[in-house]
């Protein structure tokens, strides 16, 4: 299969194929839980391109919201460095 | 064979280039698999978590007496979260390399702001145009418009091939998903061991 690429990619300008395309787009379905369970021919390459950007946007807010979260309860904890090493041990 | 090419097309652009995509799809191909395994892994999520408190709490000791306000401490917890994610993908992809360096050239342009404007403009490269195969799927406006989009929300992935733009997209997303994995945990953990302080030190109050 490789060597099929790579001697179409010699001439002109397609270096890039539609399997490879495809085959990063089913490697992106594959990682959104909305599409996990069904099968990739079933969805178009529009499709999972937008449920990633929500996705992505979604994951990106739930950090900031977990940040803020973080700050105010890291902000009483500065005072106390005891309660920090028995953080880090149970993280161990 | 891609040596011989190396040394003997070494102003054939296209034979080098395509030496060089061979090589790095072959290692595409083994990394990608591997990279989400590293970020699925509950070892490399403990990991993240004791350096993202190490690192918090060295910029609480910074910061100690000018004590950054409730609304800013929010930012700078996730200016830390998202460098020492970075640095856990040890540079092997575009969005980790482009935090690190967001950083490091919001201190250059604080210091060098001229200079660091002319020499930024000349060493970027040009945009690759769109190839045959991505221009036959991008005729849909809606894909084309979506690859943009995706483009902005990964960091440092304007203008570079689609099949880059979605390797980037697949790890940034599993890296992305380890992070709140992490931070939920971190913190659940001081939560409750902080409950647990206030419980104890009052009396009897449940």
């Amino acid at each position: 299969m490789s060597s099929r690429r790579s001697r179409s990619m010699q001439s002109g300008s397609s270096r890039i194929t539609e399997d490879q395309i495809t085959d990063l787009v089913s490697k992106l379905q594959r990682l959104i839980p909305e599409f996990r369970n069904r099968r990739s021919d079933k969805v178009s390459a529009s499709k999972v391109l937008q449920e990633t950007c929500n996705y992505i946007r979604s994951l990106q807010r739930e950090v900031g919201d977990l940040s803020e979260r973080l700050s105010e309860l890291l902000g009483s904890l500065e005072t106390d460095s005891d309660q920090a090493s028995i953080i880090r041990s149970l993280l161990m | 064979m891609d040596s011989n090419n190396f040394f003997h097309d070494l102003h054939a652009d296209t034979s080098l280039e395509s030496s060089r995509k061979k090589r790095r799809k072959i290692e595409a191909e083994s990394h990608s698999s591997e990279t989400e395994i590293k970020w699925k892994s509950e070892s490399a999520q403990r990991i993240y978590a004791v350096k993202l408190v190490e690192a918090l709490q060295r910029t609480s000791s910074q910061n100690a007496p000018p004590a950054p306000s409730e609304a800013a401490g929010g930012r700078v917890v996730r200016d830390v979260a998202d460098r020492v994610l970075a640095m856990a993908a040890k540079g092997r992809t575009r969005w980790s390399r482009a935090i690190l360096a967001s950083r490091l050239r919001l201190t250059m342009l604080r210091r060098h702001r001229k200079v660091k404007k002319a020499s930024g403009s000349a060493s970027r490269p040009r945009k690759p145009l769109p190839t045959a195969a991505e221009d036959r799927k991008n005729r849909l406006p809606a894909v084309g418009n979506r690859v943009k989009i995706l483009s902005r929300l990964v960091p440092g992935c304007k203008g570079i091939p689609v099949t880059n733009l979605l390797e980037e997209a697949g790890d940034y997303i599993a890296a992305l998903q380890m992070q709140v994995r992490a931070m939920t945990a971190l913190t659940e953990i001081i939560s409750v061991s902080q409950g647990d302080r206030l419980g104890s030190s009052s009396s009897s109050q449940a």
